[in-house]
């Protein structure tokens, strides 16, 4: 063997061993953080299941990336700003987290996303619904993947006004959620043709809606949209059936409702209700088996919602960049997240665009009726697949500036 | 003197040791407990609706310095100011009303600011009033250092505390002690006992905004929770764990809830299931609050 | 069309009748409320969190036990009735002697625990509950479609609420109620048991609240939140009825539920806080409420 030789193996060896685990994976370990609500009302729609399911996705990866172990933190914001805020500076100060994961609810997701993007951490959003996260408040280390207002707004809108409601009524929650809600919606239905007849403002939060039902009722829409969320959408569409209103020929529609919600009102109740989902569990065999490994994990019973496979996808996904780019640094990391496209059980066709939106194929669903339903959470039958451009707002309308940045090169 | 000079020393050196932001939230929830017992502790009064003051001037102080672009020292005055307005316009309400009734209506009226708040456009919804720059105190201080942040907040903490305090050891506080103790008494005696009650109303309110104020600049935001009801509840529990009958009790009450709050929030709802146990085990057991018992057992010890 | 104000007369019934199911739910209320301060002298601040586990028994006990709605609304409020017993013997009966302060704060945190613990259990998406077969369904009146359960619930709820104030101002036992509230020593001193009536009391404040958690179990979403959403605007009742009078919470509470109905039709943005505008408003005109004595 020549020394010229020996010296090349030796500084292969050497970039092999050192060069990717300890030059470039900073602490060589990769730390993740789900931070989400585990115990308000957004811990059935998140909360444990989806610490389970980014733990899928680090069990599924292998544990290890470039040699370096692949830890995961979680902790509950308890919907509180401060609180949430508290953690995150923590974990990335004290722990060396390198990416936050989950964080539902605006105000704590917006609170995540200024710290993340000024400490340079990865945010790996699921469950938060302001379109802002990618529009005026963007940031290069973040990704929004599951869903926001505007897609399910748009979509619904759109697809149903195209399915024949042409006339539209809306019980908006008294707040920016709310009226952002209604006004994406309406534009929608605007733009597909249809026209709005009314609106009411209810107070949020609001337990009797059937005051504001009985006013919806009678301005005879073919449509009634309920732009709020939570507690109080459970509660209009559980009086919605008790004034009988979709047996009357209106339909009603949930703006923001998931699989939870309609888990937790039955099928008697929330049967022909209309709403859009970003990805349902029994939607082809992939997602089904994820599905079924998921729930074994969380002890049966209940099956994965949107937000929880997204948080296994995006997870997925994250890991995946790092071991291809060799490096766990934020910017570039999502830099090469945003150069793959995404393949798995969550989506056939999923890109990440500059502003950090991930876009991908929507769903238009209507709950089934008991008669209809076969077997446990045999929920949904798929209306229409809304494609992912016609959901997600278009980049140029948010008003993130990393896309001017991009646009202006 | 003693004491004083060592809490000053740790309070000094404790950034160096314990995370900074931590201890800063603690501060503000500390301060915001001081000016909360200046009613209930010194006054009687048991007020059930303190969030809106410090949530209300966290939104005033953030909307300020983020929309309007003043220095801080302005945008926590401009936070204090509308407090104590608040506060005045309160008390004359609720200052009609005694004791229980007391609670209820304070509570009432926090609630119209919550729907307020919730619904007003300048507040921003749940979304909160985020990203607020923090600036530089008087133009030269830059508060985006972790440390003179810290000592800034340290500083409003003592300024406020030491107003309580003063307030409490003056005639002023003696005749709240009277009112305290025996209302009728006071009236007796020639005091017109609503003017006082309404004074130590505002007082504590504007302290209560100076509290909310300080912790948008730390947190750089402003949001819904800081005026729920959950939050005038929170402060009544600081103040009760760590003792009603002294000025520094309702900070070690603080400590210990924010502590609770912040690393035990792996465990989920639990923190409220324990909030309630302690407000149980307090009213029952322990009304003196940690710093009252702990001063009875050093005076129990010295008469031994 | 005959209208008022813009709006169809008979739209206005049909609210107007809305509210008056939402007026019996806070007349329920308040009416054990003002029971617990009467003879107590605190505020039952756990009274939300009692409504909610009434509820949340009567789903229980059909989810795990099948037994039916009729039966839930006597057997849940019993349940509550005893929890509230034991309350009373166990924590509320050391504070008596000190300022009434303490009882609120007591029960503050027993609102907090029981509502921690079926978050814990439960969570908070919430249980549904059907209304009972009987009571499906719904009859035309011509200006409205009135669901069959709503009409049961105004009916019941006036009936429980006439029937306390008939026992508290027509029997024996209520005129010792009343005695206690007035001088409990003087009472003792006859030889009636004063703390057995006072744990009774309380007991049956919180029975009250429970029942009236059963009647809203098949309307609203169950879930550990939805009591501290309601006890609020009870407060707010209670302060401008005055806790002086039985009859007077009761109506105050009917009342107010049709002042809400009306502003969901004019001004529905402040449906929320209208009857926080009618509190500020009493206190400034009759400080010790409706039907409140001066004190």
């Amino acid at each position: 063997m020549t020394l010229k030789r020996t010296l090349t193996l030796a500084a292969v060896a050497l970039f092999a061993a050192g060069g990717a685990a300890q030059a470039q994976i900073s602490d060589n370990v990769v730390k993740i953080g789900v931070l989400n609500d585990q115990s308000g009302p957004y811990s059935d729609l998140a909360g444990r299941g989806s610490v389970v399911a980014a733990q899928m996705a680090i069990d599924d990866f292998g544990g290890k990336v470039h040699g370096a172990p692949i830890q995961l933190l979680s902790a509950d914001h308890q919907n509180k700003p401060d609180v949430g805020a508290n953690i995150a500076n923590r974990w990335i100060d004290v722990d060396h987290v390198d990416a936050i994961v989950d964080v539902p609810t605006s105000s704590v997701a917006l609170a995540i996303q200024d710290i993340t993007r000024k400490k340079d951490v990865v945010h790996l959003n699921s469950t938060a619904g302001s379109s802002d996260l990618t529009g005026k408040d963007c940031s290069p280390t973040m990704v929004h993947w599951t869903y926001d207002t505007y897609a399910q707004a748009h979509g619904t809108g759109t697809a149903l006004t195209k399915q024949g409601g042409k006339t539209w009524y809306f019980i908006t929650a008294d707040y920016a959620f709310g009226h952002a809600l209604e006004h994406d919606t309406a534009e929608a239905v605007k733009e597909a043709g249809g026209k709005v007849l009314g609106s009411v403002n209810a107070p949020f939060p609001t337990a009797d809606f059937s005051s504001f039902l009985l006013q919806a009722q009678g301005s005879g829409a073919n449509v009634i949209g309920l732009a709020n969320a939570g507690t109080d959408t459970i509660n209009a569409i559980k009086q919605a059936h008790e004034f009988g209103i979709t047996k009357g020929g209106q339909k009603l529609t949930g703006l923001l409702t998931f699989i939870s919600d309609i888990h937790s009102l039955g099928l008697p109740t929330a049967q022909g209700l209309i709403l859009t989902d970003a990805w349902y569990w029994d939607h082809d065999a992939a997602s089904r088996a994820w599905a079924k490994r998921w729930s074994q994990k969380m002890g049966g019973g209940r099956m994965p919602t949107s937000v929880q496979a997204g948080v296994y996808s995006a997870v997925m996904h994250y890991l995946k960049a790092i071991d291809k780019a060799g490096t766990d640094e934020a910017k570039k990391v999502v830099a090469t997240m945003k150069s793959m496209p995404i393949h798995d059980m969550f989506t056939q066709n999923g890109h990440i665009r500059a502003d950090g939106r991930m876009v991908h194929d929507m769903y238009l669903v209507e709950v089934k009726s008991p008669a209809e339903s076969k077997y446990p959470w045999d929920y949904f039958k798929i209306l229409r697949t809304i494609p992912g451009d016609e959901a997600f707002r278009p980049m140029d309308k948010g008003g993130c500036p990393l896309v001017q940045a991009s646009a202006g090169k | 003197m003693m004491w004083i000079a060592a809490i000053a020393a740790l309070a000094l050196a404790a950034p160096y040791a314990v995370y900074p932001i931590f201890l800063m939230k603690a501060l503000c929830f500390g301060l915001f407990a001081v000016a909360f017992n200046l009613l209930l502790g010194y006054t009687g009064l048991l007020s059930f609706g303190h969030a809106a003051f410090f949530g209300f001037a966290a939104y005033v102080t953030g909307h300020a310095m983020k929309e309007w672009g003043v220095t801080p020292e302005l945008g926590i005055l401009a936070g204090v100011a509308v407090a104590a307005a608040m506060g005045l316009v309160f008390g004359l309400l609720a200052i009609r009303r005694l004791g229980i009734y007391f609670a209820m209506v304070t509570l009432a009226l926090a609630q119209m600011v919550y729907f307020y708040c919730l619904q007003a456009p300048f507040t921003h919804g749940e979304d909160g009033i985020q990203a607020i720059p923090r600036g530089k105190l008087f133009g030269v201080l830059p508060l985006d250092d972790m440390y003179v942040l810290y000592y800034v907040v340290l500083a409003i903490f003592a300024i406020g505390v030491w107003i309580v305090w003063r307030a409490v050891h003056s005639p002023f506080g003696q005749v709240l002690h009277a009112i305290r103790e025996n209302e009728p008494r006071a009236v007796s005696l020639g005091y017109k006992t609503e003017r006082f009650k309404l004074a130590a109303f505002v007082l504590s309110a504007s302290l209560a905004g100076l509290a909310g104020a300080t912790k948008t600049l730390v947190f750089q935001l402003a949001s819904l929770t800081d005026v729920n009801w959950h939050t005038s509840g929170e402060v009544v529990l600081m103040t009760l764990l760590g003792g009603m009958g002294t000025v520094l009790g309702p900070v070690a009450g603080a400590f210990v809830i924010t502590t609770i709050e912040n690393y035990l929030a792996d465990i989920g709802a639990w923190v409220t299931i324990i909030q309630g146990i302690i407000f149980v085990l307090v009213v029952t057991l322990f009304r003196r609050g940690i710093i009252g018992e702990a001063l009875a057992f050093v005076e129990r010890r010295r008469r031994q | 069309m005959v209208t008022f104000f813009g709006v169809p007369i008979q739209a206005l019934m049909g609210q107007l009748l809305l509210g008056l199911i939402n007026g019996a739910s806070y007349a329920v209320l308040s009416l054990g409320l003002a029971l617990i301060f009467g003879l107590l002298n605190i505020i039952n601040f756990a009274h939300g969190a009692q409504y909610m586990m009434g509820a949340f028994v009567a789903w229980m006990l059909l989810t795990y036990a099948g037994i039916n709605y009729w039966l839930a609304l006597l057997v849940a409020p019993l349940v509550v009735g005893l929890f509230g017993v034991l309350i009373e013997r166990l924590l509320l009966h050391r504070l008596y002697k000190l300022d009434h302060l303490y009882g609120l704060l007591l029960t503050f945190g027993l609102a907090l625990i029981m509502e921690g613990l079926f978050r814990q259990a439960y969570g908070i998406s919430g249980q549904s509950y059907d209304p009972p077969q009987m009571l499906q369904g719904g009859v035309n009146l011509g200006f409205m479609f009135l669901p069959l359960y709503r009409g049961w619930v105004v009916v019941v709820a006036l009936a429980v609420c006439l029937a306390v104030w008939a026992g508290i101002e027509k029997t024996r036992l209520g005129a010792l109620l009343r005695a206690a509230t007035e001088n409990p020593a003087l009472v003792r001193a006859f030889g009636v048991n004063v703390p057995l009536l006072i744990t009774g009391t309380y007991g049956f404040g919180a029975a009250l609240a429970a029942f009236a958690g059963v009647l809203a179990a098949p309307l609203y979403s169950i879930n550990p939140l939805m009591g501290s959403n309601i006890i609020i605007i009870v407060f707010a009742v209670v302060v401008i009825g005055g806790m002086g009078s039985i009859l007077g919470s009761v109506l105050t509470g009917f009342g107010l539920g049709l002042v809400e109905g009306l502003t969901k039709v004019f001004y529905p943005e402040a449906s929320s806080t209208v009857i926080f505008v009618i509190m500020a408003i009493v206190l400034l005109i009759k400080p010790a409420g409706l039907f409140g004595r001066a004190n």
